[in-house]
């Protein structure tokens, strides 16, 4: 368990999930990998597949049409993977909490181990929940 | 025999994630079938929950990238359905905004585009200055995204005076940051061979298929709601409306380009009125009559259609929305159809539906079990490239 979260603390990657987002929070989270800040200089680097993910980044409401694929989502996951909720929406739902086609919170699918308030959050707020998260791996 | 290509359903950047399935004969797309509906809030049956002022919030969060279109589509809208003509100076704060939206969507799109063909230095380097379009933002609205600028009869926020000239200078900043970008994709022979003949939709298809915007300009299609229904400052601005020929990918990345020339003239003109018009921002609206009302706007990607129905309560009756890349995505039917594996992803990006962090395509060979992820399918795009860039070493 000692080398797990050791080698976690390098390098973080991550996997971005969007739930019908605004896709605001989703070019936040690019933006923020960027050369303005460079997240990649932490060894942070957005991937492709859940396989390789060690932070699943949850952005938007949970839908009728995507809701069930989250969990499914994260049980293809090598633990441990953490889940962030990035934006309100992925907090709380925000404005679209009663909307017809929102049937549940993302907590309500999945445990969530960090949030990212924010409509969008900046990308200094994102960096500054990473290291949160971060810290709380120590 | 047929193969599909399933791409999305969730690519991260898209105004409306959809879903296409590839029809693959070998290399050749011989069909193409499109999906909707991943990204469905409700926002129309929403906003007949909450009172005009809140939609105007709420038609912003449709789109993170056009966050000031819908807003926008919205006021016209209201103020066509009050008969209200708002103020010179709100009109012109609301383009400046309107317009630095546009350069920092097709700077966007450009990062992307450059991105799926192999370049992925042009990716990072128009990202980079994007920030500096959102730093302006930031300056005049107070926010990167959701500038929360609009509100039915004027905007919210004045740009103070002493605040102009700096808004000037960051914007003619902006001028050689274009210039590079130009450079880059038009003198570049790589990118002329990569992209020339490429997802080529003619006027007559552009025609057929609806198309809006930067899309349809490039097909031969002269249609811009700013020059052809003038709405706040357009009307007394001088301004070109690029339109070009061809109709494949390489021009319609060129009229992206040459348009946030455009933008950054309208933008300067625009501050010019500000330096002497000093007048109101809004006018205070004080009851809602019954009626309908119409508003449009030329979004980034092409016209945003609003459609307000009133009954004279503080809520609307009905509220219809209708965003550009509605009819662009179809005319992929068209553009991509005919055309290679590895000029799929681009010629599908190039609508502008953004098109980055998809990751779920996936080729199915139920045969051999070949399966491509999306990756693999950016990758092939990018060996072409690079081939090409062989090619021509060896030409020379």
């Amino acid at each position: 368990m000692e080398i797990i979260k050791k080698s976690l603390l390098k390098s973080l990657w991550v996997m971005h999930a969007p739930m019908s987002p605004c896709n605001n929070c989703d070019i936040e989270i690019l933006d923020a990998l960027t050369p303005r800040y460079d997240l990649e200089r932490f060894g942070i680097q957005l991937v492709g597949s859940i396989r390789h993910a060690d932070v699943l980044l949850v952005s938007g409401v949970p839908n009728y049409k995507n809701y069930k694929k989250l969990k499914y989502l994260l049980d293809q996951a090598a633990k441990p993977c953490f889940v962030v909720g990035v934006g309100t929406c992925s907090c709380g739902r925000g404005m679209f909490k009663d909307s017809y086609n929102s049937p549940c919170n993302v907590d309500d699918l999945v445990k969530v181990d960090a949030y990212i308030p924010g409509c969008p959050p900046r990308p200094e707020a994102i960096i500054a929940g990473v290291v949160k998260l971060i810290n709380a791996l120590k | 025999m047929k193969k599909i290509i399933p791409i999305g359903p969730y690519h991260p950047l898209q105004d409306e994630p959809e879903f296409f399935k590839l029809y693959v004969e070998g290399e050749n797309v011989v069909d193409i079938d499109i999906e909707i509906g991943y990204n469905h809030r409700g926002v129309e049956k929403l906003s007949e929950t909450k009172h005009y002022d809140q939609v105007t919030f709420l038609v912003e969060r449709i789109c993170g990238i056009c966050s000031t279109s819908h807003p926008f589509a919205y006021v016209n809208a209201m103020e066509n359905l009050l008969g209200l003509e708002v103020p010179l100076r709100a009109k012109c704060i609301r383009t400046i905004v309107g317009e630095l939206e546009r350069i920092h969507s097709h700077l966007l799109w450009l990062g992307l585009a450059g991105h799926f063909i192999g370049y992925n230095t042009v990716w990072m380097w128009s990202w980079k200055y994007r920030e500096n379009v959102c730093d302006i933002l930031e300056l005049i609205s107070g926010n990167r995204q959701h500038y929360s600028m609009f509100k039915i009869g004027g905007v919210r926020k004045d740009i103070p005076q002493d605040l102009i000239p700096e808004v000037e200078k960051l914007c003619t900043n902006l001028v050689a940051v274009i210039d590079m970008f130009k450079g880059a994709v038009m003198d570049d022979p790589v990118i002329q061979a990569r992209l020339k003949g490429v997802g080529v939709l003619t006027k007559e298809d552009a025609i057929n298929y609806c198309v809006v915007g930067p899309t349809a300009r490039a097909s031969g299609v002269d249609i811009d709601v700013r020059r052809d229904d003038p709405y706040a400052a357009y009307g007394m601005i001088k301004f070109n409306v690029i339109v070009l020929q061809n109709g494949d990918v390489f021009d319609k990345a060129v009229v992206r380009i040459l348009e946030m020339y455009e933008s950054i003239k309208i933008i300067q003109q625009c501050l010019d009125i500000l330096k002497t018009e000093k007048g109101e921002i809004e006018i205070k609206i004080h009851f809602i009559p019954k009626g309908e009302g119409l508003g449009r706007h030329e979004a980034p990607r092409g016209e945003v259609f609003h459609f307000i129905k009133s009954d004279g309560s503080n809520r609307p009756v009905r509220h219809k929305i209708r965003a550009p890349s509605y009819m662009n995505v179809a005319s992929n039917k068209v553009a991509a159809v005919g055309q290679t594996v590895s000029d799929a992803a681009i010629t599908l990006a190039a609508v502008d539906p953004c098109y980055c962090c998809t990751e779920r395509a996936v080729i199915l060979d139920r045969n051999d079990n070949i399966i491509y992820r999306y990756n693999d399918l950016i990758k092939l795009s990018q060996q072409k490239t690079e081939g090409l860039i062989k090619k021509l070493v060896k030409q020379k």
